[in-house]
């Protein structure tokens, strides 16, 4: 037996492996799709993120049951906690359903490409560079898609302004309608404790040529993370002036507002 | 009674593995002339062949002698070879020649070969490029500047001239035996440079499967232009590990030492122009040429790995 095949007999049980190949992705002879998606290096990234899910953030996912199990689907959350954690786990639970799991696709800021053996490893596991024309082709190709059109501003948001809703973008409401998908609004608490930051320098992340600096303790606190999903939301494919696009978008805030609010009231404590 | 009269057609780039290919497959049904910027090749007694710069004027001659009923444009100097002066003028004034040739002696159908290195290769770059997407690569690298120049002339011919029905062809990687473009010889060495870190998707399409595109394309004049790559997509260091390379990394940040270290070993089978390819994903959409033209690639990508692996020594 080889080294890999080895590690990875231990790191990846049988019936993870039979579960991954289950779910159908459209994939090239070698295993990639056209973005990088590979269906091998996604087994260590699920058997990895399980014991987060499982063990470390303890997550709670409500209402997983809402994303249709097939065909074209936008999920549409809070961004939060410096890293991109909160779509691993949304992701993971999408993943793990017992009834038709899918693996969905994150959106990633354009700084990511650019970064040496990061950049390729999100690819692998399913992430994607955050293009229009990205998310439109993947919705033609009926996957689910993952986006938090807060983006930097959501992600990079400090622990005094947690919980508050940045501005939403029109874009990902502009691909829904186009593509006939369903909205499905997920509500995610406790990932804005697992990395606080008190303050961002922006000379600093100017230097390096990354969207923010945030002053954080350099270690992912074990905070309890809450998913709630919301009912799936559809939006007519209409030609609508852009403020009818906005009060939609408005209409899918306010309820992951909500869905963010029931989180917090059945959170007992923070850890 | 009169005999139909084959189809005539100039061949270009002929000393090239590809047009070889092509002319082999049309050589039963049509009458041949193959010309080339570079040598003279031997294709058999049946298919004159000549050694002509088009810019010269016994290239009009040829128009003139056999009376051309298609031109199939595969002689596009790629960025590895010649100076950059001598490749502007081959393939931007070279071509411009041919396209007015073609127009004055009525030519009913142009295929011209482009390359996806056109659309450039930047970080921000979406997958399934399709063919509606900018250029980039002009102001991304002065080497590849006459290749997107040769494509908007073509362009330009294209819709100036409906009745010369001119398709150009953006195939991805072509590979396979014979073939000697940057991608090939680093797929048949023993050793690879990767830039660490980066491992971009890459698409690979046969040279048999390409010469049965071009022809395909030639047989129905659909005009336009059009990406040629197959469904299927494999990393460039998963490339290299199915092909049997060992691979050199090359540190890749910050991005002015890998430059640096490229143009100081002045490495001609990882060129520091193509560097950004090595680094950056460029997949193209290939689905509207294969709906058009009903085309399918025959070759899988391991079988096409498998020939640069048994291929390492040969004997």
């Amino acid at each position: 037996m080889s080294l890999a095949s080895f590690i990875k007999s231990r790191l990846i049980p049988a019936d993870l492996d039979q579960h991954i190949n289950r779910i159908r992705k459209p994939i090239g002879s070698l295993g990639y799709d056209p973005w990088g998606y590979n269906n091998e290096v996604i087994k260590y990234g699920f058997a990895l993120t399980k014991q987060l899910y499982e063990k470390y953030f303890r997550v709670e996912a409500h209402g997983v049951e809402n994303i249709p199990a097939e065909g074209p689907v936008l999920i549409i959350g809070n961004h939060s906690g410096q890293l991109p954690i909160d779509g691993i786990l949304v992701g993971y639970a999408l993943a793990s359903r017992k009834e038709k799991p899918r693996i969905p696709r994150a959106m990633i800021e354009r700084f990511f490409p650019t970064v040496p053996w990061l950049g390729n490893l999100l690819n692998e596991v399913g992430a994607v560079l955050g293009d229009p024309v990205n998310c439109a082709k993947m919705l033609a190709n009926d996957e689910a898609v993952i986006v938090f059109p807060e983006g930097i501003r959501g992600s990079g948001k400090l622990y005094h302004d947690r919980y508050e809703l940045k501005r939403f973008g029109n874009g990902f409401m502009h691909l829904a309608m186009k593509y006939k998908a369903p909205i499905v609004p997920v509500g995610v608490v406790g990932c804005e404790e697992t990395i606080p930051a008190i303050a961002n320098i922006k000379p600093l992340a100017k230097a390096l040529g990354i969207p923010y600096a945030p002053v954080a303790l350099p270690v992912v606190l074990p905070a309890k993370v809450h998913l709630n999903f919301g009912a799936p939301m559809y939006f007519d494919d209409l030609e609508i002036p852009e403020e009818q696009v906005t009060d939609r978008v408005e209409t899918v805030k306010a309820e992951i507002s909500r869905l963010i609010d029931k989180g917090l009231s059945e959170r007992k404590r923070l850890f | 009674m009169t005999k139909q009269r084959r189809p005539h057609i100039l061949v270009t780039g002929a000393a090239g593995a590809l047009a070889q290919k092509v002319i082999n497959q049309l050589r039963d049904h049509c009458d041949l002339v193959a010309v080339d910027f570079r040598e003279q090749v031997y294709l058999g007694d049946d298919i004159p062949s000549y050694c002509i710069d088009f810019n010269k004027r016994v290239f009009e001659d040829l128009f003139r002698r056999y009376q051309f009923d298609g031109v199939i444009h595969l002689g596009r100097i790629q960025s590895s070879q010649l100076t950059r002066m001598r490749r502007y003028n081959a393939n931007v004034l070279g071509t411009q020649k041919l396209l007015d040739l073609s127009h004055k002696y009525g030519i009913k159908r142009i295929v011209v070969l482009s390359t996806f290195h056109v659309y450039g290769a930047v970080a921000y770059n979406p997958a399934l490029i399709d063919e509606s997407a900018p250029l980039k690569s002009a102001g991304l690298s002065a080497d590849l500047v006459d290749s997107v120049e040769l494509e908007n002339l073509a362009n330009i011919y294209l819709w100036r001239y409906p009745e010369l029905n001119i398709s150009i062809l953006r195939p991805c990687n072509i590979v396979g035996p014979g073939v000697r473009n940057t991608i090939s010889t680093l797929l048949a060495s023993e050793r690879a440079p990767v830039l660490a870190g980066f491992s971009p998707m890459m698409q690979f399409i046969h040279i048999d499967d390409m010469a049965d595109a071009i022809v395909l394309a030639y047989r129905k004049p659909t005009r336009g232009v059009f990406n040629v790559a197959p469904q299927d997509w494999v990393a460039y260091q998963h490339a290299l590990k199915l092909c049997g390379c060992k691979r050199i990394p090359i540190p890749s940040v910050p991005p002015l030492v890998p430059r640096l270290i490229l143009r100081t070993l002045k490495l001609r089978s990882f060129p520091s122009y193509l560097i950004a390819f090595f680094k950056y994903p460029v997949v193209i959409d290939g689905r509207a040429f294969a709906k058009e033209f009903e085309f399918q690639p025959k070759r899988p990508l391991k079988e096409i790995f498998r020939f640069y692996r048994d291929n390492k020594r040969p004997v």
